[in-house]
């Protein structure tokens, strides 16, 4: 019971406490506007070397969204508290580990969701795309399991903020690669033969392919391979982000050098 | 010469405070060239050597923009963290002469990810720029930084009261490389936009570097860039008198 308490109550305290995004001033700006400018910039880019449709870079940038809280928040609800000086009586706590940090990620999904799917709806009806009605609900959920594969992604992000001075820089170069080598905006067809294969290890590689197959009105059974190897990809990523924390929680104890980085 | 010496000590001091961090440079540096490896590929694919030619020179200068947005959003927030904002706005200088040393120097940082992105360019897509009008490349681009980092000036001044300004310059990072034309033509864009991109700064400096490489005529847009670069200027400087006028009166430089 205390650990389902710790998991819902503790994961969104932290969250809220700790992810300094929150407030509209920065929420509405960072999270909502401009995903939606990146949408119409890479759209325009794509008129203007007359490659790809407008269908294709919502698609894209919309899930690729999803990353941007996916990798922030997370990197702030778990490695923000090495710079509130918290983290020490976070590791001193009882509170069994598993639900003390994966309950944190739980509202960072929600979130990914919810900045991916407002960039979807907004940047689709700002182009005017043309997306099945049928094909939505779907692409929702697709847009979900890639919002819970970056947080995946976010952990492990979180779990080197915990040894890293300045975590942003990680952040914005994991959200670079993945605008590159996910075919947010270049087709895997089109991109080096090395890029399509390492990108099928990244979160959002499968997800943007099955979202833009359902949007040109496929059918959730016609990809669920591609739904299910995101689901794989963000359990492994999550699996791997909880033991590099716990394995630099034994590090940081064995050195004490818990917020000496 | 007294404020000449101001700028350029004021500039050099940002530029050592800036680099301190090795994270910012790297930053400065890597952040442009996932963008322009995107435009390198969907150039490459859509076009001929004359569109990557296109895209590397847009790709180039979205560098200095980038450097220049949210940092300048924030350059009054961040001294106001360090205790610092008091100082310099009781410093027997004007207050301009301190903040535009701040923003013109984070627009020039943005040189490193112009030169990164020009030789990814170079030697990943295997583009060859052309300098046709070296002489106007060689004022085309100092002035365009320059004017970028007066815009960056204009948006430090304009949102001191907002707490979060770096949110709102990071909100404007897409929006400007969209509308100045750095990697789509202007003709592509909504009528409606045109006036807007026509009242930005790097629009015309980017029309510039573009002409003074391609051999086109590029000294009227440099004429344009520099006095729109102006306008910010003098903008700014009312917005700063205003400013500290207020914060005068309310005993508060900035929200708290």
């Amino acid at each position: 019971m205390n650990g389902v308490r710790v998991f819902l109550l503790g994961g969104v305290i932290s969250y809220r406490a700790l992810f300094g995004f929150l407030h509209p001033a920065v929420f509405i700006p960072t999270l909502l506007v401009a995903p939606v400018f990146q949408i119409l910039l890479f759209a325009y880019i794509g008129r203007s070397a007359g490659v790809g449709s407008d269908e294709f870079y919502v698609v894209g940038n919309a899930l690729h969204s999803a990353s941007l809280p996916c990798l922030w928040a997370m990197s702030h609800a778990i490695a923000g508290e090495r710079f509130q000086q918290t983290l020490g009586y976070i590791f001193a706590s009882p509170a069994p580990r598993v639900p003390l940090f994966l309950g944190r990620a739980l509202p960072v999904v929600a979130n990914g969701f919810l900045v991916a799917a407002f960039a979807f709806v907004v940047g689709g009806m700002i182009l005017r795309i043309d997306v099945p009605l049928a094909s939505l609900p779907s692409i929702a959920l697709v847009t979900a399991v890639a919002a819970l594969a970056c947080t995946g992604l976010g952990l492990v992000n979180a779990a080197l903020g915990l040894v890293i001075r300045d975590n942003s820089l990680v952040s914005n170069i994991i959200y670079g690669f993945l605008l590159v080598f996910t075919g947010a905006n270049v087709a895997i067809a089109e991109l080096p033969g090395w890029i399509g294969t390492v990108s099928h290890g990244l979160p959002l590689r499968h997800a943007i392919e099955a979202a833009r197959r359902l949007a040109d009105g496929e059918t959730l059974g016609d990809v669920g391979g591609l739904v299910g190897a995101e689901a794989l990809v963000g359990a492994v990523y999550a699996v791997l982000g909880f033991a590099l924390i716990r394995a630099f929680e034994g590090l940081s104890r064995r050195r004490a050098t818990l917020e000496v980085v | 010469m007294r404020t000449l010496r101001l700028l350029g000590v004021g500039c050099l001091v940002h530029g050592k405070m800036r680099f301190a961090s090795p994270t910012v440079a790297a930053l400065e540096m890597i952040w442009p060239l996932f963008f322009a490896t995107i435009a390198f590929f969907l150039f490459r694919a859509g076009g001929g050597a004359e569109a990557l030619v296109y895209a590397s020179l847009g790709a180039a200068v979205m560098g200095v923009w980038s450097a220049t947005s949210t940092a300048s959003g924030n350059a009054l927030q961040r001294e106001r963290w360090h205790g610092t904002l008091e100082l310099l706005a009781a410093a027997p200088v004007h207050f301009a002469l301190i903040l535009l040393p701040m923003t013109i120097t984070l627009a020039a940082l943005g040189i490193y990810g112009m030169v990164a992105t020009l030789l990814w360019g170079r030697f990943l897509f295997g583009v060859d720029l052309p300098l046709e009008h070296p002489l106007a490349f060689a004022v085309a681009l100092p002035l365009t930084i320059v004017s970028v980092g007066t815009a960056g000036f204009l948006l430090a001044v304009a949102f001191v009261r907002h707490r979060a300004g770096w949110a709102l310059g990071n909100m404007l990072e897409y929006p400007v490389w969209l509308i100045a034309g750095f990697l789509v033509p202007l003709t592509l864009l909504p009528d409606w936009v045109r006036p807007i991109s026509w009242a930005l700064a790097p629009t015309w400096g980017m029309s510039a570097i573009r002409e003074a490489a391609s051999g086109g005529t590029p000294w009227p847009d440099i004429v344009v860039c520099a006095g729109i670069g102006a306008v910010y200027t003098a903008i700014g400087i009312v917005l700063v008198e205003r400013m500290l006028r207020a914060a005068r009166e309310k005993a508060a430089l900035a929200p708290a």
